[in-house]
């Protein structure tokens, strides 16, 4: 209902700014019209629910995870307190929610989140930020793997630029998962925005900081990730948060090669070079995209195998079984960036900046005990040394067909450079028992690993078959 | 001489120093804070503002005007890593080279890089008035933009002309009127160095700005140093007052003969620790002016 009248107002406020525009062209703007104000409260959670806000959790997640604690407080009279779920409860997989304020509200004269937490031990949180409301989350923040500890602390998450928060709604989100399968409890009080004046010497990055060389063919697109800023906080510690596309403007040097969109996805649409930077609120971002845009893609050999012989996990070719994702993040080792695109309707997976990656269809897990095979075409668009190779692995989960439980077997095999080829597609048949595993009843991941001596990987058409 | 003065660390926040020189402090700023609120009660119609600097009769100033290499009828330079890095186990090797020091615009930009150079990891400059202009009391002050990060070290600072051959640090005299850990944005420390008084065991006082801090804009960093104090203020706050009566039981006030002044920008050393990998280079010291005033 708010909502709605918000919206109802704003469109009376840009027809009226129109109007006024239209009548008055040769006069300054007319001292009547108002401009549409939202309410610049400071405040997310103190000792209770600010004016607004409301509690959503993530689909998933433990629903009762949130509570209100009038025990343990830091300041005042009560806290938010969260407790995530050990591995394996029925009641949810995770502990996340969002915390909007529907209305929206002004953060411009804000430069940062700030809280005090502690949980019941040291943790890990994986996510937490704000602006997210469910919808397009066109400006979300988020820290990841913030440190906490027993004892109150407090945290500082900087707003990358406040001056386009004139309207947000996502006021906080969180999202934590059981800390090597045990849940915790952790609490966060005094949760609001703050004009601290110390966030400064603002270093924006792409890519992590990095120029990223990219071999590319018209009509594909790729999305450019590693999007973050970072601030130096009067404790002197750089605080880096992921930012957004929307916090950052984008540029290419040549919109005949390569044309980048307000939300960061680039396309491939001329032949040649180009190079792809960012700024945020003015400051050039650290790293880049280089791209070589060589023609027309070339796409791999179709296959013709009968479907019935085959267990597809990524084809066109087959209807394929039920895939979580292409790149599971494994830590903070796995660099590799990338996943599943779309090229004029034909599906491949492109990996930038590879170590290692694993595409898992763990849900359910594949029984290829029928099977002989395994089919993957790879193409690697750059140069091959001598000490380059890329291992194929296969994960078995066991009769659990789940991670972990002992009965997990992994086995694999090496191709080495001799075998690679630049810039063409590689159709690799290899027999499941060059792998050397004891079951392939469950088999639920498929890792590329290449330790970085390759980095960049096109993958299709990877099925079981049997001859 | 320089060698001879290199013996000393600054590591001077140490709970004995500080807490030392504070509680020996605290009876007389009590009574300058009475004061003042008198003050402030008293001329409210007129001016609510304290009384920060008083002497205004121009010694010495260069407002760095001309482009290029800072005036050398002013300014001489320290070259090189002194002993034992100027003796705080600093990083840099000192150059004059214009990548280290030059006039821009009206500013004088001291930088410290990173590179190889002369077997050193980093680059920086170190000027100083030593042989073409001191002075016994006065105002002494200049208006700069610090550099941050780890490792990070700016200093604005007078030494003692010594008397004779024998005479070395710390019985010189040492007023440091700016220096910033890189790594603490936000906290001013002003100091004097003297027989007794040196290094750890420097008179020193914090000052730790509130929502604002050091290395985002210009900020004027001063001392009116008379016969038997030194003031210190940044900007228009009067943070610090030291007077003998501050110094350790039966030391010797040393500020009362001729001072020279020093900029420079140090990288490492004992008092800020070593850069990190997230400290940033090139790193820079933004210097409007320097101005010195009699004292009256």
């Amino acid at each position: 209902m708010k909502n709605k009248k918000n919206i109802f107002l704003r469109t009376t406020m840009l027809l009226g700014l129109v109007l006024v525009c239209f009548t008055a062209c040769e006069r300054e703007v007319s001292e009547e019209v108002k401009f549409a104000t939202f309410t610049t409260n400071p405040a997310v959670f103190l000792d209770g629910f600010s004016g607004g806000l409301e509690y959503l959790p993530f689909q998933g997640s433990k629903l009762d995870a949130f509570t209100v604690d009038t025990e343990v407080k830091y300041n005042g009279t009560a806290s938010m307190r969260f407790d995530v779920p050990n591995l394996g409860d029925p009641s949810g997989a995770f502990a996340g929610a969002i915390f909007p304020d529907a209305g929206g509200r002004d953060l411009t004269g804000y430069d940062a989140l700030t809280f005090w937490a502690k949980a019941t031990k040291s943790a890990t949180i994986n996510e937490i930020g704000f602006g997210n409301n469910f919808g397009e989350n066109k400006y979300l923040v988020s820290k990841n793997n913030l440190r906490i500890s027993t004892g109150w602390t407090k945290y500082t998450i900087p707003i990358p630029d406040p001056f386009v928060l004139t309207t947000e709604r996502g006021m906080f989100w969180y999202s934590e998962g059981p800390e090597d399968g045990d849940g915790y409890t952790f609490w966060i009080d005094d949760l609001k925005f703050e004009k601290l004046g110390t966030v400064a010497q603002a270093r924006p990055a792409i890519f992590n900081g990095n120029d990223v060389e990219l071999q590319s063919f018209l009509g594909i697109q790729t999305t450019l990730t590693g999007l973050t800023q970072t601030f130096n906080l009067a404790s002197g510690v750089n605080e880096t948060v992921t930012a957004a596309p929307s916090y950052f403007t984008f540029t290419s040097s040549d919109n005949e090669v390569a044309q980048v969109s307000e939300l960061g996805v680039v396309t491939m649409v001329g032949t040649g070079s180009a190079v792809i930077t960012a700024t945020l609120a003015g400051v050039l971002a650290r790293g880049s995209l280089n791209i070589e845009v060589g023609g027309s893609f070339e796409f791999a050999p179709v296959p013709n195998r009968n479907a019935a012989n085959v267990i597809s996990i990524f084809s066109d070719a087959y209807t394929n079984v039920p895939v979580d994702f292409y790149n599971g993040f494994f830590g903070e080792f796995q660099t590799t960036l990338g996943g599943a695109i779309n090229i004029n309707g034909d599906n491949i997976i492109e990996y930038t900046a590879l170590n290692f990656v694993a595409t898992e269809f763990k849900n359910p897990t594949v029984d290829a005990s029928g099977m002989t095979h395994l089919h993957v075409d790879i193409r690697i668009p750059e140069s091959i040394d001598a000490s380059d190779f890329i291992r194929i692995e296969l994960g078995d989960f066991g009769p659990d067909g789940a991670f972990g439980g002992n009965n997990d077997s992994s086995g694999s095999v090496i191709i080495s450079s001799t075998a690679l080829t630049s810039d063409e597609w590689i159709s690799l048949d290899i027999p499941l028992a060059d792998f050397g595993l004891t079951s392939r009843r469950n088999l639920a991941q498929i890792f590329f690993v290449s330790d970085a001596t390759i980095s960049n990987l096109l993958v299709d058409n990877m099925y079981f078959y049997t001859e | 001489m320089n060698q001879m003065m290199t013996l000393y660390t600054k590591q001077k926040i140490t709970s004995k120093g500080y807490f030392l020189s504070l509680s020996r402090t605290v009876v007389f700023l009590k009574a300058l804070f009475l004061a003042a609120f008198l003050m402030v009660h008293q001329g409210c119609a007129v001016d609510d503002t304290q009384t920060v600097v008083n002497f205004t009769e121009l010694t010495m100033q260069d407002e760095f005007n001309t482009d290029g290499a800072p005036d050398s009828t002013i300014w001489g330079y320290d070259i090189g890593t002194g002993q034992n890095g100027w003796g705080n186990q600093e990083l840099q090797y000192y150059t004059d080279r214009p990548e280290n020091v030059t006039i821009n615009n009206g500013i004088m930009i001291i930088t410290a890089q990173q590179e190889n150079f002369q077997g050193s990891s980093y680059t920086s400059a170190r000027l100083l008035t030593k042989n073409k202009f001191s002075q016994t009391y006065g105002r002494f002050e200049a208006r700069i933009r610090v550099p941050y990060g780890q490792g990070i070290w700016p200093a604005f600072w007078m030494l003692g002309v010594p008397e004779d051959q024998d005479e070395i640090w710390p019985s010189l005299g040492e007023i440091d009127i700016m220096e910033i850990r890189g790594q603490e944005p936000t906290k001013l420390i002003g100091s004097l160095h003297g027989p007794g008084y040196s290094g750890g065991e420097a008179i020193s006082k914090e000052y730790v700005l509130q929502n604002d801090r050091l290395d985002t804009g210009f900020h004027i960093y001063g001392i009116e140093w008379g016969p038997d104090y030194v003031n210190h203020y940044v900007d228009d706050v009067l943070y610090s007052q030291i007077t003998p009566d501050d110094l350790p039981e039966g030391s010797a006030w040393v500020f009362d003969n001729d001072f020279y002044i020093l900029i420079n920008l140090a990288v490492g050393g004992t008092f800020v620790g070593p850069p990190n990998a997230e400290t940033v280079f090139p790193q820079s010291m933004l210097v409007d002016y320097v101005r010195a005033y009699k004292y009256n």
